[in-house]
């Protein structure tokens, strides 16, 4: 069960943080000046000098395979509130760490998405 | 076009960049992985897997598709806020229900229905909402 609790927090710590810091990343990056196959590949070329990206391409890999693993251990009754649950953590993040403005509209928005998500991949 | 209007609409165009492209390289990856088969937990199968996803073309293409989703979320987050983009990106369950209905005939029950419509509705008010909320980002140049 201990192994189970750990595998899950890891899980949305990995996803949310990874989120997290690849948005901080591109914060940083700034956004293309246009959308233009030229301007583009400048953006990607600034993108992949940001550390915060390269910070979170592993999270974002460790997230993945992390949910493999819980698939592996754990019922789809356990696995999918968690899954569901990162956009609400995710949230929380983007409020306290990236210091984003989340409005009762948004927050409604976001607790009406994980609820829709958990039951649809129910029925999957 | 004001800018408001313009930052909502470029958001819109790659929130559904973002979906075209998940929806796609998981179908991608899907089929790939049924053509080389279930994958044996052996050293010999894991190195066999391997070896047949590196030559299997559908795989390729899923990873093109994955790469481009990576490459659309990354360009949303740098204009728009991160609690902006991801209950947005969630649309795309919307998105299969309606194709596994139009396209593949599939009956969909209750349950689903009503998560598709709180979705739909959820990300419909997230997009009420001001896609940036922090201070002006660079450009970059």
């Amino acid at each position: 069960m201990s192994k189970l609790v750990l595998m899950l927090v890891f899980f949305i710590c990995a996803t949310t943080g990874g989120e997290i810091a690849m948005t901080h990343g591109m914060k940083q990056v700034g956004e293309p000046e246009r959308i233009r196959p030229r301007a583009l590949l400048r953006f990607i070329g600034r993108a992949v000098r940001s550390g915060w990206v390269w910070f979170a391409l592993p999270l974002m890999a460790a997230s993945f395979y992390s949910l493999l693993v819980l698939l592996s251990w754990a019922p789809l009754s356990v696995v999918i509130p968690a899954s569901a649950f990162n956009y609400v953590v995710g949230t929380f993040g983007a409020k306290y760490l990236l210091k984003e403005h989340v409005c009762v509209k948004r927050w409604m928005g976001v607790v009406m998405v994980c609820i829709g998500v958990t039951l649809v991949l129910f029925t999957q | 076009m004001t800018h408001d209007h313009r930052l909502r609409f470029k958001t819109l165009v790659m929130v559904c960049v973002m979906v075209v492209c998940a929806n796609l390289g998981d179908l991608m990856l899907k089929r790939g992985m049924l053509q080389i088969g279930a994958v044996q937990m052996t050293s010999s199968g894991i190195w066999r897997a391997l070896f047949s996803t590196i030559h299997n073309g559908t795989i390729w293409l899923g990873i093109f598709f994955l790469l481009g989703f990576t490459f659309s979320y990354m360009t949303a987050v740098s204009w728009a806020d991160y609690s902006y983009v991801m209950p947005a990106g969630a649309f795309g369950y919307a998105v299969q229900t309606m194709l596994a209905v139009t396209i593949l005939h599939e009956s969909v029950n209750t349950q689903r229905w009503i998560g598709v419509t709180l979705i739909v509705f959820g990300v419909l008010l997230v997009g009420q909402t001001h896609p940036t909320t922090t201070k002006p980002r660079p450009v970059a140049s």
